[in-house]
């Protein structure tokens, strides 16, 4: 019920329903305690205005309301911690699927684009060199580096087989972009210096986009990518012919 | 070995003596004054006006996102050809505009009215000094901001304008980006850090030295206690931020490399520098800062909420010692929550661990004051008076924001969340409905005190609910457009992606409730005129208050009080059972 009623986006990750439920239970707490104080606050502006209760007494509220409420708070916060945040923050940034199970990409973030690179059939990323970056290549691939010939790179446009995880490994050329997957309940920044690992599984077919979630120059808005997943089929598909189109290009 | 200190009594005398014997000139009196009283207003004046600017540069935001590339009625034209050509906004000029409306609303209008302003002019009356310890500190400390205000505003004339990397200013974003605002926005920043930290050491002293005979720190007022805690978040987490600003001044002037990385490519080029920086020790150095800088913000407002609910239910606050242990306890926790700001940076398990539990910690004082505050309510006989409507509004505003806080304080939800316009909902609620809110019942309850005169009440109320609708109707929205994944600072209100189609009609109520708010503060500043000639003449203590400022003149002459006054009894001792009047003042003797 309160999932329709927060108006989430569809998960199309498998750990997307975790983090739902975190954010469902967080705002039950909220409406339980904003219910709760509200009509305490509604009556009490009510029941104790001036003309209904002209003489105020000294010593005011007795009881332990105050203090139930404080230990009520203390203990759902506590089990939201404890049983959900930090073991679920840990699968996510822990719990990486190995490299031969997972497809892996190397994703640069750069003013106002993402460059996808895939390693290829020989499983290995190109060396890269910021002095070989032109336009036709952002990501400054070696081309006459070996592990490089095979290397598949996109500019915002990201394919993923469905039910595989991914590893993405995140960084950026110029300045800090975020790596915002709405549907898939993924976010990262990409900083950078750094190389960070990200990991999910998509769990539904269909396109999707990033949206860069970190302020990153006047053309932030629109630095968008999409993401297609496929069946695994359309996406060996969609690898073979990249692989033919390199070969034919001399 | 015991510290030689003067005594507040001489203290007095001394200032007694010096208004006695040399009338000071019109400038030395109202411009560069040394009296507390003054300073303060000077300070809520300017504040006022950065907040109202501030304002102004939001609701030109919020016509860009109701309609996104549509030529700006009326101001359009005005802009000028490098931020809105033909009256259209550029992406540039909106970023400018975000990034500043942050920097002022924070460092020029709120915290400067909450702190420099109500501070300045009501703290040392309610302990009963003459003036603050350092007089001459404390006019530098206004001039000081003065002059930090005045650089911020230049930025936006160079046509390159002003900051525009959000007002957390990013590395290495801001240092890249090559106009001359950052480096306004730098520099404005050193003198706005260096005002506020005179400032700190200013109010420590005078809450240590100054007070009355008999006041003992369980008698100060929760507003004194409020303005006590703030000073030592400002005074210990401003320095890490003017040491970053120069860093980050340093990045941009002279080359140097403290934020920023190795390797950088820009547009294309490999950036000249000589790297090995790191962009995250500038998110560190700024939300050291920043976080604590949260608590400057709401901390005054609680505190000049407290004064107003037991001035209006007439009762004691209901556990002004847990308000006191908490405000303690929030102002030490608010130091150590900050990397909770920095989630999304690719944080590791333990750290995430530490900085959501402390996070967690930190909710709890703010649950026992507001828990207290609404306690406070059971038993009263409440007026509804005008400042007791924007304090009694504050509750449920800061309510929501705080709440709100949870599940960004969680890191696994906050990864739907981050950077959303959940983020800006929550804030806003804590800052504006909750912070300004409060300010305005600070000025609305103060203002008789300041100028004699009592401000009108049945403009204020129409102020107060017009304010109140329009501004849930800006910020209420916001969450479901976080929830439904809208990002914040896009300069199309991401108009672009599937995930907010859903939402993106709210951008024009919002915008609506935006400019409603703009026209009922009219009557704010109506009153506020009208007032200051015609209101209504009021003696010492018209709200029948019970703390030591209802005791000077009203307005208070130099010096402030008439005799010295002497602490009796605890701050809100009010319908004190067998009294014959139904508040008790804290400096009048008991019947013998």
């Amino acid at each position: 019920m309160m999932t329709k009623l927060l108006g989430m986006p569809v998960q199309a990750s498998q750990h997307a329903a975790e983090i739902d439920q975190m954010t469902v239970l967080t705002h039950w707490l909220m409406l339980f305690l904003f219910v709760g104080w509200g009509a305490f606050f509604i009556f009490v502006l009510f029941r104790f205005r001036k003309g209904a209760n002209p003489r105020a007494s000294y010593t005011g509220a007795k009881g332990k309301l105050a203090k139930s409420t404080e230990v009520l708070v203390a203990i759902v916060e506590i089990v939201l911690l404890v049983g959900y945040a930090i073991p679920a923050w840990a699968t996510r940034v822990k719990a990486f699927p190995s490299e031969n199970e997972a497809v892996v990409v190397r994703i640069v973030g750069e003013q106002f684009s993402w460059n996808i690179h895939y390693p290829g059939p020989d499983g290995k990323f190109g060396r890269t060199d910021i002095s070989k970056v032109t336009a036709d290549n952002p990501l400054g691939l070696d081309r006459t580096d070996a592990a490089a010939k095979d290397d598949v790179t996109t500019i915002n446009q990201l394919y993923l087989p469905i039910n595989r995880p991914v590893l993405v490994h995140l960084s950026s050329k110029d300045v800090i972009h975020s790596f915002g997957l709405i549907e898939m309940r993924v976010k990262q920044d990409a900083i950078p210096g750094m190389t960070m690992p990200v990991w999910f599984v998509p769990t539904r077919l269909g396109e999707y986009e990033i949206s860069c979630s970190q302020l990153c120059g006047l053309g932030h808005f629109r630095m968008r990518g999409f993401i297609t997943v496929q069946n695994d089929a359309d996406f060996r598909k969609w690898f073979d012919d990249q692989q033919k189109e390199l070969r034919a290009t001399p | 070995m015991e510290q030689p200190t003067t005594p507040p009594s001489v203290v007095y005398e001394h200032a007694h003596h010096i208004d006695a014997h040399e009338e000071l000139g019109w400038w030395r009196k109202y411009v560069f004054s040394t009296d507390h009283k003054v300073i303060g207003i000077q300070y809520a004046i300017t504040g006022l006006l950065f907040l109202l600017f501030g304002f102004g540069l939001m609701m030109l935001m919020r016509w860009q996102l109701a309609y996104p590339g549509k030529p700006i009625p009326l101001i359009g034209p005005w802009l000028g050809q490098s931020r809105a050509p033909m009256g259209i906004m550029l992406p540039e000029f909106y970023n400018q505009l975000g990034a500043m409306h942050g920097t002022i609303m924070v460092f020029l209008g709120v915290v400067p009215l909450a702190v420099g302003g109500f501070g300045n002019f009501v703290m040392p009356l309610q302990i009963g000094a003459p003036d603050m310890a350092f007089p001459k500190i404390n006019m530098m400390s206004y001039w000081v901001y003065y002059i930090g205000g005045v650089i911020m505003l230049a930025s936006f004339f160079p046509t390159t304008g002003a900051a525009q990397s959000g007002w957390t200013s990013y590395t290495p974003l801001s240092v890249i980006t090559a106009t001359s605002g950052q480096t306004f926005w730098l520099v404005g920043m050193i003198f706005l850090i260096t005002s506020s930290l005179l400032g700190s050491i200013n109010f420590i002293t005078t809450i240590v030295q100054l007070r009355a005979k008999g006041l003992s720190y369980m008698r100060l007022p929760f507003f004194v206690w409020a303005q006590f805690v703030t000073s030592f978040l400002l005074l210990l987490a401003f320095p890490p931020l003017e040491a970053a600003g120069i860093l980050q001044l340093m990045d941009k002037v002279a080359g140097t490399s403290f934020f920023l990385p190795s390797g950088l490519v820009i547009s294309g080029k490999p950036l000249a520098v000589a790297g090995q920086g790191n962009p995250l020790l500038w998110q560190h150095l700024f939300w050291f800062l920043a976080h604590p800088e949260v608590y400057v913000l709401i901390l005054p407002a609680m505190g000049i909420v407290s004064e107003i609910i037991a001035n209006n239910t007439r009762k004691p606050l209901w556990g002004y010692k847990a308000l006191v242990y908490s405000v303690v306890f929030l102002g030490f926790m608010s130091f150590i929550v900050w990397a909770h700001h920095m989630f999304m940076t690719g944080m590791g398990t333990t750290m995430s661990a530490f900085f959501q539990t402390t996070t967690m910690i930190i909710s709890i004082p703010s649950v026992v004051i507001l828990t207290a505050l609404l306690l406070s309510l059971w038993g009263a006989s409440i007026r509804f008076t005008t400042p007791m409507l924007f304090a009694l509004a504050f509750l449920p505003m800061f309510g929501i924001g705080g709440l709100t806080g949870l599940p960004l304080g969680l890191a696994p939800s906050d990864i739907h969340l981050h950077d959303t316009y959940y983020v800006i909902g929550h804030f806003h609620y804590v800052v504006a409905p909750g912070t300004i809110f409060a300010l305005f019942a600070g000025i609305y309850h103060w203002f008789p005190k300041a100028t004699g005169r009592k401000m009108n009440e049945l403009l204020g109320k129409l102020h107060f609910w017009g304010s109140l609708v329009c501004i849930n109707l800006v910020f209420m929205p916001m969450f479901i457009q976080g929830l439904a994944g809208m990002n914040r600072r896009m300069y199309d209100g991401g108009a672009q992606y599937a995930h907010n189609q859903g939402v993106l009609h709210w951008n024009v109520v919002q915008g609506y409730a935006a400019w409603g708010l703009g026209l009922f503060q009219i009557f704010f500043i109506i009153n506020f005129f009208m007032s200051l000639k015609w209101g209504k003449a009021v003696d010492k203590n018209p709200w029948e208050a019970t703390t030591l400022e209802w005791l000077a003149p009203s307005p208070p002459g130099h010096g402030n009080f008439l005799t010295e006054p002497i602490v009796y009894r605890a701050p809100y001792e009010y319908s004190v059972p067998g009294a014959a009047k139904d508040f008790s003042p804290q400096f009048e003797p008991e019947k013998a």
